[in-house]
């Protein structure tokens, strides 16, 4: 650990002001808590409010682990992981169940999370509504108002052009029946994990200064018409090339040498484990 | 129409005014304008009543204050005073200018419905004619996809618009069609009262026939309220059943259409009706 830093790089007071910001939006679920994001070592939209809710809410007693896209090895994932290592010189992982607290990029772990980890998601863009009005104050107005016919409107528009849903990622939720919440950009296979699930779910937007959380058992419904229900992407007749996995998110890879295509797990942690178990 | 019944919408002393107004006001205007501080009153101490089923006629010149009158019901303006009520509003018990901003919207949703002049007032344009109308009926509170679809294609087919068409975005049609799509997107939640701000202004004289004949339908069809602005006479004299002149943002005349264009009283209405012959 480097001593000239203060512990978890940024001094206690951003620290106890973001502590509050997560408390606020803990105890209001979906709803977008601005606070004063701090500047770090890195660019806006390199994942700054992700690594400050990291660095504000963990201990020595910690385990942490950073994916991004669901690879522990990315050079995001690295450079994180060694940036909290050299200011707090905690412990870090790539078991998923190890960590106490993980921090993701467009992925929740297949593994499903108990209770006791905090999941940290990076959020480019928290406004779901960004998509029907690029006007900050009215958003905030048809929050303040439950006005969410626009975006209603929006999947409509998708049914009557395409005759499905075409949000890929992003896909837009309702957190306890009041407010509309944007998943970060984490495919909507991802969006049934954070129904009633048992970890916190904290998402932090550095660069639009912003604070949102799902807290445990927390009801998450994606959006979908009584008649057409919410569906996430399949995969069906495809499988991992690696650990033969059938119901995980599979990254699709070019192989430029041979032209082909495979399948891959895009949790790179849990594919490891199934080949363990497997090679046992 | 009978005049004896509960009016579907009553306006009582409605203003709009731009400028912080004076003592001096009513005494010192000059057209809408007044010349101690200059604040102009866009509408100015106007009392209507639109009965249930009849077709109430609004006629007047450029700037008399017809389309803000309009555009202060569909709650576009927001009124300095006066007062607004809605047999279907609670009764009619509650100012409709005093609701909650969720609870204006519900009334445009549901017990209104307008067609702007100017069609990029009314719709989306880079939305598809079936989304525009579904907009209404989603705002409404419906979350059924194929219902939302058999009323978007209803609806369509009232206003003779091709079905085929529905998926295709208004930018793509004509002014006459847009001016369909939007009367179907009024018409979305089946309103008491539907608002037309001079929807044949514009169009070639077919395609006005066309409109207007649509609109007679629709009257006959659906039974609705009607509120009708038009600064042409003969619209006026085809379609409302009564008429009211307005001039400078004030009500200068008021009376039964016929009445009005047969035996103008206004030394204004009587201009505006010669001009006419």
């Amino acid at each position: 650990m480097n001593s000239n830093y203060n512990y978890a790089f940024l001094d206690e007071g951003s620290k106890r002001e973001i502590r509050r910001s997560v408390l606020k939006a803990v105890a209001i679920p979906g709803y977008q808590v601005p606070f004063g994001s701090r500047e770090l070592p890195i660019g806006r939209g390199w994942g700054t409010g992700g690594i400050q809710l990291t660095l504000s809410l963990i201990g020595p007693a910690d385990t942490l682990k950073v994916i991004d896209q669901g690879s522990d090895e990315s050079v995001n994932a690295v450079n994180i992981k060694k940036f909290v290592g050299l200011c707090t010189d905690v412990e870090t992982t790539n078991d998923t169940r190890k960590a106490t607290l993980i921090q993701t990029r467009h992925r929740i772990p297949e593994i499903p999370l108990r209770n006791g980890q905090i999941l940290v998601l990076q959020v480019p863009i928290p406004e779901p509504l960004r998509i029907v009005e690029p006007c900050e104050e009215a958003t905030k107005k048809m929050h303040a108002e439950k006005d969410y016919a626009p975006m209603w409107l929006q999947l409509y528009e998708s049914l009557v052009k395409y005759k499905k849903v075409t949000i890929p990622t992003e896909y837009p939720c309702m957190v306890e029946g009041r407010y509309m919440m944007n998943p970060s950009p984490i495919p909507k296979f991802d969006n049934p994990k954070l129904h009633r699930a048992e970890c916190l779910y904290l998402f932090g937007a550095g660069r639009e200064k912003k604070i949102y959380a799902i807290p445990p058992h927390t009801e998450v419904v994606s959006l979908a018409f009584d008649d057409i229900p919410f569906e996430r992407e399949s995969f069906a007749g495809k499988k991992c090339r690696l650990c033969g996995s059938e119901n995980t998110y599979l990254d699709e890879i070019f192989d430029p040498q041979t032209g082909e295509r495979f399948f891959q797990c895009s949790d790179t942690s849990y594919c490891q484990e199934v080949r363990r178990h497997v090679s046992e | 129409m009978c005049l004896n019944e509960t009016p579907v919408l009553s306006v009582r002393q409605l203003c709009l005014r731009y400028g912080d107004g004076c003592s001096e006001c009513q005494t010192s205007l000059e057209k809408n304008r007044c010349t101690v501080c200059g604040t102009v009153w866009a509408a100015n101490d106007i009392s209507l009543d639109v009965y249930p089923g009849e077709v109430l006629g609004i006629v007047g010149e450029s700037g008399s204050g017809k389309t803000t009158l309009m555009r202060s019901l569909y709650f576009d303006f927001i009124p300095s005073s006066g007062t607004a009520v809605l047999s279907d509003y609670k009764s009619g018990r509650v100012n409709i200018w005093e609701a909650s901003a969720a609870e204006q919207r519900l009334i445009r949703n549901t017990i209104m419905g307008m067609v702007y002049q100017n069609p990029l007032l009314g719709l989306r344009m880079n939305y598809s004619s079936a989304s525009n109308i579904a907009e209404k009926i989603i705002a409404a509170g419906s979350r059924n996809a194929s219902q939302i679809d058999e009323r978007a294609r209803e609806l369509l087919q009232a206003v003779e618009m091709p079905v085929s068409r529905m998926s295709e975005p208004p930018r793509n049609f004509s002014g006459g069609m847009q001016q369909r799509v939007q009367i179907s997107k009024a018409l979305a939640n089946n309103p008491a009262l539907l608002l037309l701000d001079e929807v044949t202004t514009g169009l070639d004289l077919s395609v006005q026939a066309r409109v207007l004949d649509l609109i007679r339908k629709i009257k006959a069809r659906y039974g609705i309220s009607i509120l009708l602005v038009s600064h042409d006479l003969a619209v006026i004299r085809m379609l409302a059943d009564r008429t009211i002149v307005m001039l400078d943002g004030k009500i200068v005349e008021s009376g039964l259409t016929d009445q009005i264009l047969e035996d103008p009283q206004h030394a204004y209405t009587q201009q505006l009706v010669h001009s006419l012959i």
